[in-house]
C-alpha cells in the first residue's frame, strides 16, 4: 500500500474553514422562533431548599416558562444516570437536572428560565425567590473524611463513596527489608479545563418529522442521543445529536448528563419551540466539571543502588458533590503511577470523597499528572538521598525494550489488565537528555549562577494509557462523483480528525486527501460509538476508518473485476483508478465503479454483499495502547519575587506510528501549554465556605503566548502491535509530566536554598513561602 | 453574564454630560473605555440606571503642555498617550508605565481619565499620578476645580468625585531629564500586578534628589512611602542605602492578603521592587544626565 499521506505533515483540511470564521459552533445555531434559557444556580455550597417561588419570574417580560424540580417530568426528577459503575463505588450518587431538596455545590442548577432573550431570561432568574437553609460546607478533603464531618449525602452516612485498593507483590516485605525508604505527602489542587468555547445546547422538536435535533457541545454525541431517547421516551432514531465544531473539550464535555443537556431538549419539546442555552464564562467556572484535587501519602523503598523494591500510595480523591463519572480519575492516577519503571511490589489505595464543590470528572491527563508527580518526586528524593544522578536512577529502573508486552499487574480504567504493548524507554530518555544538554548541565548551571541567575533543569518520564475500547466505527462511501465520504461518530474538538482520518482513508483508496470528506460527531451521519476521550480517537476511530476504507477498496476491486473481466488479484488501484496490472489504458475510476455497484437494472452478485461502494467497520481493541515520553526543561526562578519562567522546553514522545507530525506537534504543544498553566498560573480557589473565589479570567489565570516557551518536539516511533496502523494516542501527552518536571526544575534552580516542592500548582507568593520556610539560607 | 436593564445616553459635549449627571445623580455611571465597567456590568456587580457614554465627547481627547505640566484629556486613549512624543519627552515615568497597562487592545480602548477615575489600587496610572504629585481637573455643578492626587484617591475604587462630577483632565507634572522606572511583578504579562513600584530620581554629583517612590497593589489606594524617599534623598544609592530602602518599604506598608499573594509577599516584594526600580531610575538618570 502506498503511504503518500500517512506520516506526512500536511496542513489541516479544516483550517481554512475554521480560521476564516466559517466554523459552526453551537452558539452559531440560530433557528426561527428560538427561545433562550438561563439557569438559576445555587449561591450556597450546601443548603436545604425550603421553598422556591417562581411566581414573579413567570410574570416577567418575555418569559415563556420557568422550571423547578417540581415541574420536571418523572423521568427527569430523579438522579441522572450513573455513567461508569464500579464494584468499589458503593455510593454512586449522581446529579439532578434541577436540585430537589438540597444543593450541594455553588452553581448547582435550581431553576431553568426560558424567555425570548437571554437578557430577559437572566432578569427573570433574579426574580426567583429561593428560601435556603444553609448547611455546613464540606470543603477540605481531609476534614471531609473525619467521622464528625457534615454529610454531603446524609442517607449514606459517610462522605467516602469508594475505597479501592490494588496490590502487586508483597509490599510490606519490600519495605521491611529495604535499606532506603522515603515517605512524602503530595498535594495537587483544583483546576478547570477552561475551553475557549463553553458548553452549550440547542434543541429543536420537529412535530412533523417527530424528531428531536440537539446541537450539543459534547465529546460524546452518541451516548447523549441514546440517553436522551430513553429519558424522553423516544426511539433512538427520533433523536439526532450533533456535536458541531467544538472549541475545545479536554474531558469535561462528557458527563451524561449535564443538567442543561436534558433541560434544553425537554423544554424544546414541551414548548414546541427551539431553545438555546449557552454557558457563560462564570457558569463555566462553577457548573462545568473540574479536576485534579488529590492528596497522596506515598513512599518508595529501594536498594542502595536506587533500584525500586516497592512503592505505595494512599490517597484521597475529591469527587465533588456527585460522582457520575465513577472512579476513572483515581484509577488512572493509581495505574499511571508506576510509569516506565519496574516496581516489584506496589500498593495503591484510595478513598473517593464527596465534598460540597463542583463535580470532578476527567480533565486532560485525568489522574495521569498526579501519578507521574508522585512517582517522579519519589525518584528525585531517592536520587538526593543516595547522591545519585536523577537520570541514572530512572535508567536503572526502566522496563527494557525486550520486556514487552509488560504486565504491570494492575487493572486499568477499561477493566482490562494493565499491559504495556510496546516502547523504548531508555532511548526516549537518552534523546531528551541529549536535546536539553544534560551532560553539560553542571557547567551551564554554574555559568548562570555566575551571572546571578537561578536556573534549574527538570526531566520527567511517563507512560500514558491511551486508545482504550470499547469500540468505534466508521463508514466510508465512494459516491459516483468519485468523492469519498467518511463518517464516524467520535466528536472533534480541534484534534484535526478531518485531516488525519482523511489521510488514512486516502492512502487506502489511493485518492487525493482533499477528496476525502470526513463527518464526525453527528448521530444522524453515524449512529454507533462512545466518544472522544482517553486519547483514543485516532487509535480506535482511526483504525476503524482504515478498516472501512480497506473494505471499500476490496469491494471496488470486486466490482471492477466483473466489468474488466479480470481476476481481483490481477487488478491495481492507483491514482483513484482500477486497471489490470500492465494495462492501465483501460481503467475505471472509483466514481465509475460506484455507479456500477449501484445498478438500476440487473442484479448485484452475492459476493458484493451490499449495493454501493460503501462499507462500515468497527474496531474494538481488547485493551489500551501505551505511548510514553520524556519532557525536559530549563526554568529560571527569581528567588526574591518568586517569579518563574521556562527558558527551554523539550519533549521526546513515542506514540508509535505518526499519522501527521504537524497535528501531533500541535497536540503536544497545546498540552504543554495547558500543563504549564496548571503548575504556575491556574488554580481554583475555594474559601472555607465553599465559595469559588476564582470565577473570572481576571482571577483564574490561563497562560498566554507570553508565558509559554517554544516547545521543541522529537518523536520516536515504536509501533503498537495492537492495531494495524501501529498507532498510539497522543491527546494527553503534553500535559502529563509538567508538574513533576516543574517541581524538579524549581528545586534544582533553588538548590542552594534547599527548597522542597511537594505540591502543585505553585505561585510566586507560594514559592516565596517555600523559600522563606527553607531556612536561614533563604536570604539571597 | 448579561447586564441588567439600563438606560443609555451618549452626550457629545462635556456640558451635555454634566447635565445628564446632574439630572440622574448617583443613578448614572460614566462609561469611558469600558475596560473595567463592561465586565462589572455583565457580572451584574454594578447596576446603573443610566449609562453616560463619553465616547462621543471629542473635546476630552487631547495631550498638551501647559504650565510645566502635561494636561491629558480624560478621554485620551492610553494607547494614544503611549505613542505621544510629548509624553515620552516630558513624562518619562508615564511612558514607562503605559506599556504595562493590560495589552494593546485594552490600551486602545482604555482611557487615561478612566483609569484614574476607576482608582484601582493595582493600576499603574494612579500610582504615576501620585508619585508625580499630579492632579485632576473636575467639572461639577459648582464649576471647575482641581484635586491633587493625594486627595483624589480615597479608597479601593473610591475617589473624591461626587456623583455629579466629571473628571475632564489629568495633569502630570513634567519631569524631563529625570531617571524613572516602573517595575512590577505580575502573574502574567499584562495582568494587574501583584505589586508595582514607580521610582523617579535625579542625580546631582551622584546623589539622589527629588526622589519619588509609589506603589501599586499594597493598599486600598496607590501608596507613597515618604520615609523610603527620605532615606535616599541627598544620598548616593549605595548597596547599604538600597537595602535600607527595602527595609523601610517593607516595614511601612500594610498590604492585605488575597488569593494571588499574601500580605507578607507583597511587603517583601514591594521592598525588592523599590530597590530595583530605584537602581534602574538612577542608571537612567546617569544616562540622561
Amino acid at each position: 500500500m502506498a503511504t503518500r499521506y500517512f506520516g506526512a505533515p500536511i496542513p489541516r483540511l479544516e483550517d481554512p474553514r475554521l480560521l476564516t470564521g466559517r466554523g459552526t459552533y453551537v452558539d452559531d445555531i440560530t433557528l426561527p422562533g428560538m427561545l433562550h434559557a438561563a439557569v438559576l444556580r445555587s449561591p450556597h455550597a450546601h443548603a436545604r431548599i425550603r421553598r422556591v417561588d417562581v411566581s414573579r419570574a413567570r410574570q416577567a417580560p418575555g418569559v415563556v416558562a420557568v422550571f423547578t424540580h417540581a415541574d420536571l417530568p418523572p423521568a427527569l426528577a430523579g438522579p441522572l444516570p450513573k455513567l461508569i459503575p464500579h464494584p468499589a463505588l458503593v455510593h454512586h450518587k449522581t446529579q439532578y437536572a434541577l436540585a430537589a431538596d438540597k444543593v450541594r455545590h455553588v452553581g448547582e442548577p435550581v431553576a431553568f428560565v426560558v424567555a425570548d432573550s437571554r437578557y430577559r431570561a437572566e432578569d427573570a432568574a433574579e426574580l426567583i425567590e429561593v428560601d435556603y437553609e444553609p448547611l455546613p460546607p464540606v470543603v477540605d478533603l481531609e476534614a471531609a473524611v473525619r467521622p464528625d464531618a457534615p454529610l454531603v449525602h446524609e442517607d449514606i452516612g459517610t462522605n467516602v463513596c469508594a475505597h479501592y485498593t490494588q496490590r502487586v507483590g508483597n509490599v510490606e516485605e519490600a519495605f521491611a527489608r529495604a535499606p532506603v525508604v522515603v515517605r512524602e505527602r503530595f498535594v495537587i489542587d483544583r483546576g478547570t479545563a477552561a475551553p475557549l468555547e463553553t458548553r452549550g445546547v440547542v434543541a429543536q422538536w420537529d412535530p412533523r418529522m417527530r424528531q428531536l435535533v440537539v446541537w450539543d457541545s459534547t465529546q460524546a454525541p452518541i451516548p447523549i442521543r441514546n440517553g436522551l431517547a430513553r429519558l424522553l421516551g423516544l426511539s433512538q432514531a427520533q433523536v439526532r445529536v450533533v456535536a458541531p465544531d467544538i472549541g475545545g473539550g479536554f474531558g469535561p464535555k462528557i458527563m451524561m448528563f449535564y443538567p442543561e443537556e436534558v433541560l434544553v431538549p425537554c423544554a424544546a419539546m414541551q414548548l414546541g419551540r427551539p431553545v438555546k442555552w449557552i454557558e457563560d464564562r462564570r457558569e463555566c467556572f462553577v457548573a462545568m466539571n473540574q479536576e485534579r484535587e488529590q492528596i497522596h501519602d506515598a513512599a518508595i523503598a529501594t536498594d542502595r543502588d536506587g533500584r525500586i523494591l516497592g512503592v505505595r500510595t494512599e490517597f484521597l480523591y475529591d469527587a465533588g458533590a456527585y460522582i457520575p463519572y465513577g472512579l476513572i480519575v483515581p484509577i488512572v492516577a493509581s495505574t499511571t503511577l508506576p510509569g516506565p519503571y519496574k516496581i516489584p511490589a506496589y500498593h495503591c489505595e484510595f478513598r473517593a470523597v464527596f465534598t460540597t464543590k463542583t463535580i470532578v470528572s476527567p480533565y486532560r491527563g485525568a489522574g495521569r499528572p498526579h501519578g507521574v508527580f508522585v512517582m517522579e518526586r519519589l525518584l528525585d528524593r531517592v536520587a538526593d538521598q543516595l547522591g545519585l544522578d536523577r537520570a541514572e536512577v530512572r535508567r536503572r529502573n526502566f522496563i527494557q525494550p525486550h520486556e514487552f508486552p509488560y504486565d504491570v499487574g494492575l487493572i486499568y480504567q477499561d477493566n482490562a489488565p494493565l499491559v504495556y504493548d510496546s516502547g523504548n524507554y531508555p532511548a526516549t530518555l537518552d534523546k531528551a537528555l541529549q536535546m536539553i544538554g544534560y551532560d553539560r548541565w553542571p557547567e551551564e548551571k554554574a555559568r548562570y549562577r555566575r551571572q546571578g541567575r537561578y536556573v534549574g533543569l527538570g526531566v520527567a518520564c511517563y507512560v500514558e494509557g491511551s486508545g482504550i475500547g470499547p469500540y468505534e466505527g466508521c463508514r466510508v462511501t465512494v459516491e459516483p462523483s468519485g468523492k469519498v465520504y467518511a463518517a464516524t461518530s467520535v466528536g472533534t474538538q480541534g484534534q484535526g480528525h478531518f485531516t488525519s482520518f482523511a489521510q488514512i482513508i486516502a492512502d487506502v483508496l489511493s485518492v487525493p486527501v482533499e477528496d476525502v470528506v470526513v463527518t464526525t460527531g453527528d448521530s444522524g451521519a453515524f449512529g454507533w460509538g462512545t466518544g472522544t476521550f482517553a486519547s483514543r480517537a485516532a487509535v480506535v476511530a482511526g483504525t476503524a476508518a482504515h478498516l472501512a476504507a480497506q473494505a471499500v477498496r476490496e469491494k471496488a476491486l470486486k466490482v471492477a473485476a466483473t466489468r474488466l473481466e479480470a481476476r481481483v488479484e490481477d487488478l491495481v488501484l492507483e491514482g483513484g483508478r482500477v486497471y489490470v496490472r500492465g494495462a492501465p489504458a483501460r481503467s475505471l475510476t472509483l466514481g465509475e465503479i460506484a455507479v456500477l455497484a449501484n445498478p438500476l437494472r440487473g442484479t448485484i452478485p452475492e459476493e458484493w454483499e451490499q449495493p454501493g461502494l460503501e462499507a462500515s467497520r468497527y474496531f474494538a481493541p481488547p485493551r489500551g495502547t501505551f505511548p510514553n515520553g520524556v519532557h525536559a526543561a530549563l526554568v529560571e526562578v527569581d528567588p526574591e519575587t518568586g517569579l518563574a519562567r521556562f527558558l527551554r522546553y523539550v519533549v521526546v514522545h513515542d506514540c508509535g506510528r505518526v499519522i501527521n507530525p504537524k497535528i501531533l506537534d500541535g497536540q503536544i504543544r497545546g498540552g504543554v501549554a495547558q500543563g504549564i498553566g496548571g503548575v504556575f498560573y491556574e488554580k481554583l480557589v475555594y474559601d472555607s465556605g465553599g465559595q469559588l473565589l476564582t470565577q473570572t479570567f481576571m482571577d483564574y489565570l490561563l497562560p498566554t503566548a507570553m508565558e509559554i516557551p517554544e516547545v521543541e518536539v522529537a518523536h520516536l516511533e515504536t509501533p503498537s502491535p495492537l492495531n494495524p496502523l501501529g498507532i498510539k494516542g497522543a491527546g494527553e501527552a503534553g500535559v502529563i509530566p509538567v508538574p513533576a518536571l516543574f517541581a524538579q526544575a524549581v528545586e534544582d534552580a533553588l538548590s542552594e536554598f534547599g527548597v522542597k516542592i511537594n505540591e502543585m500548582p505553585l505561585s510566586p507568593s507560594r514559592l516565596r513561602d517555600l523559600i522563606r520556610a527553607a531556612g536561614p539560607r533563604s536570604s539571597p | 453574564m448579561k447586564p441588567p436593564p439600563f438606560r443609555y445616553a451618549a452626550p457629545t459635549s462635556v456640558d451635555q454630560a454634566l447635565a445628564l449627571l446632574s439630572a440622574f445623580g448617583p443613578e448614572a455611571k460614566v462609561l469611558a473605555g469600558g475596560q473595567s465597567l463592561m465586565p462589572l456590568l455583565n457580572l451584574r456587580l454594578v447596576r446603573p440606571g443610566v449609562l453616560v457614554d463619553l465616547n462621543r465627547v471629542r473635546e476630552l481627547d487631547y495631550i498638551r503642555e501647559d504650565d510645566g505640566e502635561v494636561a491629558i484629556g480624560a478621554m485620551t486613549r492610553q494607547r494614544t498617550a503611549e505613542r505621544s512624543a510629548l509624553v515620552r519627552r516630558l513624562l518619562p515615568l508615564l511612558a514607562d508605565a503605559l506599556p504595562l497597562v493590560g495589552h494593546p487592545p485594552i490600551r486602545t480602548r482604555g482611557t487615561v481619565g478612566g483609569s484614574i477615575a476607576h482608582a484601582d489600587p493595582s493600576a499603574e496610572l494612579p500610582a504615576v499620578l501620585l508619585a508625580l504629585d499630579g492632579s485632576v481637573v473636575v467639572r461639577g455643578p459648582a464649576g471647575t476645580r482641581r484635586i491633587p492626587a493625594a486627595d483624589f484617591f480615597v479608597s479601593y475604587l473610591t475617589t473624591a468625585l461626587a456623583p455629579e462630577d466629571l473628571l475632564v483632565e489629568v495633569r502630570f507634572p513634567a519631569h524631563p531629564g529625570a531617571g524613572t522606572a516602573f517595575m512590577e511583578v505580575a502573574r502574567r504579562h499584562g495582568d494587574y500586578a501583584l505589586v508595582g513600584a514607580a521610582a523617579l530620581v535625579r542625580l546631582r554629583d551622584g546623589r539622589c534628589q527629588g526622589v519619588r517612590l509609589a506603589f501599586t497593589g499594597v493598599g486600598p489606594t496607590p501608596v507613597r512611602v515618604a520615609e523610603a524617599e527620605a532615606a535616599v534623598e541627598g544620598r548616593e544609592l549605595t548597596p547599604a542605602v538600597a537595602a535600607e530602602v527595602r527595609k523601610v518599604v517593607a516595614a511601612r506598608l500594610e498590604p492585605d492578603s488575597d488569593i494571588h499573594a499574601s500580605a507578607e509577599y507583597r511587603r517583601e516584594v514591594a521592598g525588592v521592587l523599590a530597590e530595583r526600580a530605584l537602581r534602574r531610575a538612577a542608571d537612567r538618570a546617569r544616562e540622561v544626565g
